[in-house]
């Protein structure tokens, strides 16, 4: 089997001015909706109660509205998921009451209407601990761009580091703004899952990058556009074949994974075809914008042309 | 060209060997058992108990597969494995009967419980199944943070006692000795007395740092600690703290209950298995009490006690030996105004003893009882379920002020670090709250293991399916490194004894799901150097050692997220990227070494080789 019967080098350059822009536009939005929508973050930021609860039978939701907010909460919501016999509960956090009490007094307030009701998972955060998360949360992000900048600088040249590292942000950027837009749960699962996109992303760029390197090398004759297709043409079946055996992995979490797993899985599928374009169509674009040339990464082997060739 | 040295084949065939070696474990399961444990803080479970389970056991013919001691910290357990449920039950019934003659008033907890079912061999390798995180278990996490501010300013107000009584026993003139905040404020009528405190009070008091300093026109010493003795208060606070819920949740007779320092001020608890997070909780917040009450050795009250009555205004508790006294209802000192206990020696006599240190207000009404009681017995006891049980009953000696109280007289050392711990294990150091719980029931966690088993595997089979039908031979070469992947990550993480949890099952099936990029790094060179006309012997080798630079950068990129994620992450993310890292590096071994000595084993003796099975290499035909 070969997918890929590719004659001749494939011109990807040549619309990057107008794919640049697209990407552009795609990023500005996902900020905009980031901005003006926010997260629907999970009480792991937040802090607050969920509790998830299980009945026998198919679980009506407004008799178990009506016995939270009989216990006087106001703010709270009341939801299914997974099966219609599953409900979760979210309570926010209650200042004068320790979580002790919250989740027991609800849990009693259930049972008493219908004592079938199993009790399959709680979860109490406090204020303080969801603060320390979003501050670990960004030092970590921070931590990781700074790490793939310096590595890439040093290993192959500052232009390939900040291109890799913009198309790189430009995809968490765009796989926030799904979740902002659609208003998807953000938890901790899924910001493990967008810095995971993050490194897998930069993954992608460094193999292109890789090959443009080595094609320098090889094609003393070929400009600087001419080296970047053929670079991303001789690595796009490769491209292709590992993110769809990645996806395919992804997939299956996302079918068979479970309610936890979901949006985790969500989150790296849209990650994995952005990371796609991004390499193919944003970071060699931007190397080709700042300039790279071909003394910028075979330095070491023109000198030793220069002592060879008298 | 493409051979590899033996030893290059005896390091895959070993690693292969011990990755199914210490996977092995996983897959055994568990059986049943019980565990006997202390259910009082004054009932210790030692190796004795062991030899007495197995006693008890063997006389009514219940056979045990193994049974071991285990000390963690403080506390001990003696664990029993059993050949069936049936069995399990007839011993917890048993032991119960036999450990605790009256059932009211339990010395020990008998608990069933499941153990791993590893044979005896491989745990004597050091082959161990992985924990099950809670997530996957079932069972209730959680975080508590303790009030460093309270421990300290608790800390404070006993120094402010001995700074007071080292000043009055060396007759220097002081007027007033406070607790302010977080220090502790002396005040002097003049400079020459405050240059004798400050003198005196830097030998006798070295963990304190004085400063002179005026408020208005009155001449001050200012101490505080110095940071290594705040230091040194909070990991006893912390300490402290840990071993009274060891205590605690014994009672509960979790199976493997996790009690650890998170930071510096924070205290995780997992207990498996538990589903009554209501009576956790209850009794992680508890606080036994200890009182401090007068002995009745009268000879009216010894009548009393010899025929069995118990005369109005007193109370008849035994002591440790089972001894019973006839103590006042009246209480002289709680545990609030208990400080500190030590264990420590007579400084004359040299006999183990310990040392109590009482707060100011303790200290004031200890002087007067002990002066209006010399020659009497005062007893100390400590209630905990609503019983008191009297710790210890000493004469006293003579009239005690300033605080410092010293039980001593005919006991061992290993006795008086025993009292010292039964008295500070009645209350916490410092306050503490939960800010953080988690609750799993025990069927999520079985549907969280089979989803994250399901969906790896699915992944798994869809991927090897594809490869091999992409890249035929070279495909079930990569298949088989797959393989080899997750055996090695399994075995890694059990001999780390990592935590598995649901998001590290995610990174499992990520792993393997990325580590596929290899391998397809690898076989697509070895096409493309085909294409470009390379005998195939030479394919391979160049295929393999181009990839090799990709292969190496692109996944020491992923590394360092990696390491970001486990450097600042926390809870699931920690788990994630535990397993995440580790898998980067076992998938780099098993792609560029495993399937390179699969490629070398089936493909380098043969000398004139024509074509590999790699899929069809397709040739644009040249125009």
């Amino acid at each position: 089997m070969e997918f890929f019967r590719i004659r001749r080098t494939i011109p990807f350059m040549r619309h990057a001015l107008v794919l640049n822009v697209i990407s552009l536009v795609t990023f500005l939005a996902a900020v905009f909706f980031i901005a003006t929508k926010g997260f629907h973050l999970s009480i792991e930021f937040t802090g607050g109660t969920v509790m998830e609860v299980s009945y026998p039978q198919s679980a009506p939701l407004d008799p178990i509205r009506g016995a939270v907010s009989g216990l006087g909460y106001s703010d709270f919501q009341v939801q299914n998921f997974g099966t219609s016999r599953d409900v979760m509960i979210r309570l926010p956090l209650a200042q004068d009451q320790n979580s002790a009490a919250q989740s027991d007094t609800v849990l009693g307030a259930l049972k008493a209407q219908d004592p079938g009701v199993e009790l399959r998972r709680v979860e109490f955060v406090g204020p303080q601990v969801g603060r320390e998360l979003v501050e670990n949360g960004l030092l970590a992000l921070l931590f990781v761009v700074l790490g793939i900048m310096v590595y890439l600088g040093f290993r192959f040249e500052w232009k390939f580091a900040v291109a890799g590292v913009i198309a790189n942000l430009h995809d968490v950027v765009i796989i926030l703004g799904f979740f902002a837009f659609f208003q998807w749960e953000f938890s901790l699962s899924v910001l493990a899952g967008v810095l995971a996109v993050l490194g897998y992303s930069v993954n992608e760029s460094v193999v292109i990058m890789d090959r443009i390197r080595e094609n320098f090398r090889k094609q003393r004759k070929a400009d600087v556009r001419e080296i970047i297709d053929g670079a991303i043409t001789q690595t796009i079946s490769r491209t292709i074949i590992t993110h769809g055996s990645t996806q395919m992995m992804v997939l299956s979490m996302f079918f068979f994974g479970g309610p936890t797993l979901h949006y985790f899985s969500l989150a790296l599928t849209i990650g994995i075809w952005f990371g796609i374009y991004s390499s193919v169509f944003v970071a060699a674009a931007i190397a080709m914008w700042l300039g790279v040339k071909r003394e910028d990464l075979v330095k070491p082997a023109k000198k030793e042309e220069g002592e060879a060739l008298p | 060209m493409n051979r590899y040295p033996l030893w290059k084949y005896l390091t895959v065939l070993v690693a292969v060997l011990l990755g199914l070696l210490y996977t092995l474990p996983n897959l055994f399961g568990e059986s049943p058992a019980v565990q006997v444990s202390s259910a009082k803080a004054t009932v210790k479970v030692d190796n004795a108990m062991l030899g007495r389970v197995e006693d008890t056991l063997s006389a009514a013919g219940i056979a045990s597969t193994g049974a071991h001691f285990e000390q963690n910290g403080t506390v001990g357990t003696v664990r029993v494995r059993l050949a069936s449920t049936d069995e399990q039950l007839k011993a917890r019934d048993l032991l119960e009967k036999t450990l605790n003659p009256d059932p009211s008033d339990p010395s020990y907890t008998v608990a069933l419980n499941l153990l791993p079912a590893t044979p005896q061999w491989m745990s004597a390798l050091g082959a161990h199944p992985m924990y099950l995180g809670l997530d996957l278990r079932g069972g209730v996490h959680f975080l508590l943070q303790v009030d460093m501010q309270g421990a300290l300013a608790a800390r404070y107000d006993s120094l402010a006692a001995d700074v007071r009584s080292t000043l009055r026993d060396q007759r220097v003139p002081v007027g007033g000795v406070e607790r302010d905040g977080l220090s502790v404020v002396a005040t002097f009528a003049d400079e020459a007395a405050r240059g004798q405190a400050l003198s005196l009070l830097r030998s006798r008091l070295p963990d304190l740092q004085f400063a002179e300093r005026e408020a208005g026109n009155r001449l001050q010493l200012a101490g505080s600690l110095s940071p290594a003795a705040v230091t040194s208060v909070q990991d006893s606070a912390l300490k402290q703290n840990i071993t009274t819920l060891h205590n605690r949740i014994n009672e509960l007779g979790v199976s493997e209950p996790i009690i650890q320092q998170q930071g510096t001020d924070r205290i995780v608890v997992q207990l498996p298995g538990v589903q009554d997070v209501a009576k956790a909780k209850e009794i992680l917040g508890r606080t036994a009490t200890l009182e401090i009450r007068m002995v009745d050795d009268s000879p009216a009250a010894q009548s009393a006690l010899a025929s069995g009555s118990v005369p109005f205004g007193l109370e008849r508790y035994a002591d440790r030996d089972g001894r019973p006294l006839l103590v006042r209802r009246q209480v002289v000192l709680t545990g609030e105004n208990l400080q500190d206990a030590q264990p420590g020696r007579d400084s004359q006599s040299q006999q183990p003893a310990v040392h109590l240190t009482l707060d100011s207000k303790g200290a004031r009404i200890f002087r007067d009882v002990t002066r209006d009681n010399v020659g009497k017995r005062m007893a100390i006891l400590l209630f905990e379920k609503g019983k008191g049980e009297v710790v210890t009953a000493p004469v006293i000696r003579g009239e005690i002020p300033g605080g410092q109280v010293q039980i001593s007289g005919s006991m061992t050392a290993e006795e008086a670090a025993d009292v010292a711990l039964l008295l500070r294990a009645g209350s916490l150091a410092a306050p503490m709250e939960i800010i953080e719980e988690r609750t799993i029931g025990p069927s999520l966690g079985a549907d969280n293991i089979a989803k994250g088993f399901d969906s790896t595997l699915y992944g798994f089979i869809a991927i090897a399916v594809f490869i091999v039908l992409y890249y035929h031979l070279f495909g079930f070469f990569s298949t088989i490194g797959l393989a080899f992947n997750v055996l090695l990550l399994l075995a890694l993480l059990s001999v780390l004894q990592a935590t598995l949890t649901l998001p590290g099952i995610a990174a499992i099936a990520l792993t393997l799901g990325m580590a596929i990029d290899a391998n397809v790094l690898i076989n697509e060179r070895i096409r493309e150097e085909l294409r470009n006309g390379a005998p195939p012997q030479q394919a391979i080798h160049h295929g393999f050692e181009r990839a090799w630079g990709t292969i190496l950068d692109s996944n020491l990129t992923t590394l360092i997220v990696g390491l970001a994620l486990l450097a600042f992450g926390t809870g699931p993310i920690r788990g994630f990227a535990v397993v995440h890292c580790l898998g980067i590096l076992t998938s780099m071994f098993s792609a560029v070494v495993g399937v390179r000595a699969l490629a070398n084993l089936w493909y380098g003796r043969k000398k004139k080789l024509q074509k590999l099975s790699i899929g069809t290499v397709w040739t644009p035909t040249r125009q």
